[in-house]
């Protein structure tokens, strides 16, 4: 009885082995191509990893950021298309909330509440949030919009088939069509002049340091250190997008 | 061992054979050659997007001349303006200085854009001025110096 007790179950530990054994050499196999089965990719951890920085507490609204974005990149004039842009928020002394962005702030801003009836009023300057999780690149049918390696989200516009699913699924509205090139159209954190050792141009012009760039990879970079000195948050933080936009004093009418 | 495959199993296995191996020699053509190579996307289309042309050359192109100008602004408080904030984008001017040249930006608006008194601003993000009661008969730089503007002028 004891001898037929043993084979069987020695079997069965032959059997399980293998099987472990060759699932493990299976994923190993697949890992090696993994970027063709999933969306997000291998980090190559030599490169910077990007993140930027919004401080509410020092932007005036100048919108010198919008302007010099739509020169820079050659954004469509029409007032509807931004790949950054500047909303004001009033928040009235009857808790309701004024919130306009006229010419995506480029024109300036004009208060049109009164003085009396204000109880808090700030700017919000926006763009793509370059999310690590983000919803647009996971929506793309064909793989035309991608996380760079350093982090940043981007578009190949002669691969993108203009099927707008990524316009819908981006939760920051900062993506659009480029109405010539019938393309989708977003910040590319001016990846052309990081490439060649320059600020991305809204962070170049802005005139208060109200925007920040850094490596969040590198411990000792300006921005690290000015997460780790302030309350910041990301916009809507139940999404998950992971998002690597970090706003400091961000107040909760902000959407 | 002698198996028997039934007839219609091996065309069967014929029509598969011929549309998998019609499938793989069509994607070899359709998918670009470096798609894939750093992710799930065209690899050649990272150096397309960081050709992109300039057209802000960036402060340090404006430096190569303009020193002069620069020393006057660090000793003011707008010594932390990019040129290029005020005076718009500069790359064509810094390939070619002498046939372009940049606007000049000397309106009552051009300050105000920053300075314009809103309660938006934070009180100590910046000096804010009512451009409808400071010196309304006057413009900006006719008593400030933009580089300078605590240096004032006679």
């Amino acid at each position: 009885m004891e001898h037929e007790r043993v084979k069987p179950s020695r079997r069965k530990f032959l059997k399980t082995a293998a099987t472990v054994a060759g699932t493990a050499i299976g994923i190993k196999l697949l890992a090696s191509s993994r970027y063709l089965l999933f969306a997000a990719e291998p980090k190559d951890e030599t490169l910077p990893w990007y993140g930027i920085v919004f401080d509410i507490e020092k932007c005036i609204g100048c919108g010198k950021c919008a302007k010099s974005c739509k020169i820079e990149n050659d954004v469509p004039r029409e007032p509807f298309y931004f790949r950054t842009w500047v909303e004001q928020y009033t928040v009235k002394n009857d808790g309701s909330v004024d919130i306009i962005s006229p010419n995506g702030g480029i024109d300036g801003f004009e208060q049109r509440v009164p003085d009396g009836e204000i109880f808090k009023s700030y700017f919000v300057p926006k763009m793509c949030n370059h999310c690590s999780k983000s919803p647009c690149i996971q929506v793309c049918p064909v793989g035309a919009t991608f996380d760079s390696p350093e982090g940043i989200v981007l578009i190949d516009e002669k691969y993108c088939i203009g099927c707008r699913y990524c316009v819908q699924a981006c939760p920051y509205g900062c993506r659009f069509i480029h109405p010539e090139k019938k393309v989708a159209s977003k910040c590319t954190l001016c990846y052309h002049r990081l490439k060649k050792n320059l600020d991305p141009v809204c962070i170049e012009v802005c005139p208060t340091g109200a925007r920040m760039y850094g490596n969040l990879r590198d411990p000792n970079s300006k921005l690290v250190k000015f997460l780790k000195e302030h309350t910041t948050q990301v916009l809507r933080p139940h999404l998950n997008t992971g998002s690597k936009l970090y706003y400091n004093a961000l107040r909760m009418e902000v959407k | 061992m002698n198996f028997f495959i039934p007839p219609q199993l091996k065309r069967l296995a014929l029509a598969f054979a011929i549309f998998i191996s019609a499938f793989l020699i069509v994607r070899h053509f359709l998918v670009p050659e470096t798609f894939g190579q750093y992710g799930f996307y065209r690899g050649a289309s990272l150096e397309e997007i960081g050709q992109t042309p300039m057209k802000y050359a960036g402060q340090k192109a404006c430096l190569d001349c303009h020193q002069d100008i620069d020393d006057l602004k660090q000793q003011d408080v707008h010594s932390e303006i990019s040129c290029e904030t005020c005076h718009g984008p500069g790359q064509k001017h810094s390939e070619n200085g002498d046939t372009t040249l940049l606007e000049l930006h000397v309106s009552r608006e051009s300050c105000g854009i920053c300075h314009s008194k809103n309660a938006a601003k934070q009180k100590n993000a910046i000096f804010q001025v009512d451009l409808l009661e400071h010196n309304t008969q006057k413009n900006c730089i006719e008593c400030h110096n933009p580089h300078q503007p605590w240096n004032m002028k006679e």
